[in-house]
């Protein structure tokens, strides 16, 4: 027995305590808050990291809350499980080793940035408290519960993105966002009690034992599907991320980043694992891949145009998760066929989960760097920047790096989960393919025009006096750049370490049902 | 006989609350219609819960009790009405700074966000 079993309930534990103790911690003073901003995270990144490398060497973890002992998931001889479950397995480590290092480099990155406001340990608070939402929303193996983090991420974010509440924006974008998730959540909570009612559990790996489709569940699915790809900001609901994004401090914007991709993992886990093959091959898979192919491109047209610069990035997650859910989707349509599987579907998935990666870093990378622009010149307005590339070189090249990575350049890692994804949508239907890549030649074109108008060009009067970033904001996107440097170097190590567990992970509903069915005892 | 009518109540609830969402322009209306959303799924989790005749779920001095009404949901319920309290608190405080920096309800109004 060590202590590294308690690993998952500490991923939960560590960013409540410091969500709450900071307003406690924040009347010592700045210094003593900025300290425990970055203890809780690098505690938190550590956790993480951790969990993840246990998951990948010794299986699927869980950890029954409020039980006799950790791992009793089934007490009393019942035949299901009562209790509540924190279920890990490598899908999970790995969204919730990406999330943390995102969330890590945000906080490091918002320890200057938000030094000109007050109300800081209010900051402090509500960021930990959508990181621990996030995180529990990753792993946890318990329907409600997934529905009281998501909730929980959701109320932080809301307060989080309206910050500035001094601006009118920010809170029309804050407002914005809590409509659609509020109502999202809603959709989730009478998902599951639709599920609640045929089975009498609110247990994911329970449900899935059971599961067998019929007009209930057929509803519960929809409610799901449909409330999470809200959340997630895929198109027909994609109106609430350019605004919310862009309102948020950058910081924020980064970690929003990593929750919108909780979203999507709810969103894998239901089809994947709550469904598996009973959700049809046909309706649900093509909807998915649709929602997809529709977000890609109406995502980066409208980020084209596009004139200030955290918009246009905004516009690109849009388009970004549209890639995952294209790959996901491809896989989820191959799930009934072996074959298919063999060919193209586990690569797909394998493309599509490097995405959630990739992009969550240098998304976060993107932001962050438009956040040092607009911290030091004072402007988001690319018409009015330029020639930031004399005085912020350091930024500059980080913000280079992100570019070349999401316009998918090689030897990018976005390169390499965007070819896996040509390759094996095309083997399903070669318009998809196409799709794609003309979503990543536009992707390059609009990142080419911030690159020449806001770091190129000649040097403007009015950003002579402007100054490279403070260096704790350097290091926060350090952090992320470092990521993405070692991903690009070392592709396949990730793809065969890192990626394919998740992967098999998410494909295997059986393992994660036995995980928690199979004993106890 | 009641039957299925608590859940015929469920779904017209629900339907009024989307129906608030999607037409209403005044944002306190909006904030009733996602209330009344939250209202439905409540409702939703207890009638799924309850079994004709049962009494409250708890065993100390129960007497002979025949039938029970389900625990889980009511847990569950309480659970969402709570977070439902913190949400709506929120949506109300907002829409009153919105109220406060454009001096109006209005959703078409309130647009300085847009393309």
């Amino acid at each position: 027995m060590n202590w590294q079993v308690h690993l998952p309930a500490l991923a939960l534990a560590v960013p409540l305590l410091g969500a709450f103790l900071s307003l406690v911690v924040g009347l010592g003073g700045r210094f003593l808050r900025n300290t425990w901003m970055v203890c809780v995270s690098i505690a938190t990144t550590a956790i993480c990291v951790m969990l993840l490398q246990r998951v990948l060497a010794g299986g699927t973890m869980v950890y029954v809350m409020g039980g006799e002992s950790w791992n009793f998931t089934l007490p009393s001889g019942l035949s299901w499980p009562i209790r509540i479950i924190i279920q890990v397995d490598a899908f999970s480590a790995f969204m919730a080793a990406t999330s943390s290092i995102a969330a890590l480099a945000g906080a490091f990155f918002s320890l200057r940035f938000m030094d000109k406001f007050t109300g800081l340990e209010k900051f402090s608070a509500l960021y930990f408290l959508l990181v621990a939402g996030m995180l529990g929303m990753q792993i946890t193996g318990d329907l409600f519960n997934f529905f009281v983090f998501l909730e929980i991420a959701s109320v932080a974010s809301f307060g989080l993105i309206a910050f500035w509440r001094d601006r009118p924006e920010a809170v029309e974008a804050s407002f914005k966002y809590m409509v659609v998730s509020t109502v999202s959540a809603m959709f989730v909570l009478i998902a599951v009690g639709f599920l609640y009612g045929r089975y009498n559990a609110v247990n994911i790996a329970a449900v899935a034992r059971m599961l067998h489709m019929g007009y209930a569940e057929k509803i519960a699915l929809v409610f799901l599907v449909v409330s999470l790809a809200m959340k997630s900001g895929a198109v027909p609901m994609h109106m609430w991320t350019p605004d919310a994004y862009a309102e948020a401090p950058a910081g924020v914007t980064c970690l929003l980043v990593a929750v919108s991709q909780a979203s999507l993992y709810g969103l894998f886990r239901v089809c994947f694992t709550l469904y598996g093959v009973t959700a049809g091959s046909v309706v649900i898979p093509w909807t998915i891949i649709v929602m997809g192919v529709l977000s890609m491109f109406i995502g980066v047209t409208m980020a084209v145009i596009q004139k200030e610069m955290k918009r246009l990035m905004a516009y690109h997650s849009v388009s970004q998760i549209g890639y995952i859910l294209l790959a996901l989707g491809v896989g989820l349509l191959s799930l009934k066929d072996p074959q298919a599987m063999a060919d193209y579907g586990f690569t797909a998935m394998k493309g599509g989960i490097f995405h959630i990666l990739n992009y969550t870093m240098y998304k976060g990378l993107l932001f962050l760097s438009a956040g040092a622009v607009f911290y030091s010149a004072g402007t988001r307005d690319l018409n009015e920047l330029g020639g930031l590339a004399r005085n912020m070189p350091q930024t500059t090249f980080m913000f280079v790096i992100a570019a070349a990575a999401i316009a998918g350049l090689p030897p990018f890692n976005g390169f390499v989960s965007k070819l896996l994804i040509y390759q094996t949508t095309f083997a399903v239907y070669p318009l998809l393919a196409v799709a794609a890549l003309v979503t990543s030649v536009l992707t390059l074109a609009s990142f080419i025009k911030v690159f020449q108008t806001a770091f190129l060009g000649p040097a403007r009067k009015a950003f002579e006096k402007v100054a490279e970033a403070p260096v704790s904001m350097l290091f926060g996107m350090a952090v992320l750049t470092l990521v993405i440097v070692v991903v690009t170097l070392f592709p396949g190590w990730t793809l065969s370490h890192l990626v394919e567990p998740a992967a098999k992970a998410l494909v295997d509903q059986a393992g994660y049902i036995s995980a928690v069915m199979g004993g106890g005892l | 006989m009641t039957g299925n009518a608590p859940f015929l109540v469920v779904g017209v609830v629900f339907l009024l609350g989307i129906y608030a969402i999607l037409t209403e322009r005044n944002l306190i209306k909006i904030a009733i219609g996602i209330s009344l959303l939250e209202a439905s799924a409540n409702l939703l989790l207890i009638v799924l819960g309850y079994r004709t005749g049962g009494s409250v779920p708890i065993f100390t001095l129960a007497g002979d009790v025949k039938t029970m009404v389900l625990p889980t949901p009511q847990a569950l319920t309480l659970t969402a009405i709570v977070i439902g309290l913190a949400t709506s608190a929120l949506l109300l405080s907002l829409v009153m700074l919105l109220y406060r920096h454009y001096g109006t309800l209005d959703v078409r109004e309130i647009r300085r966000l847009r393309g």
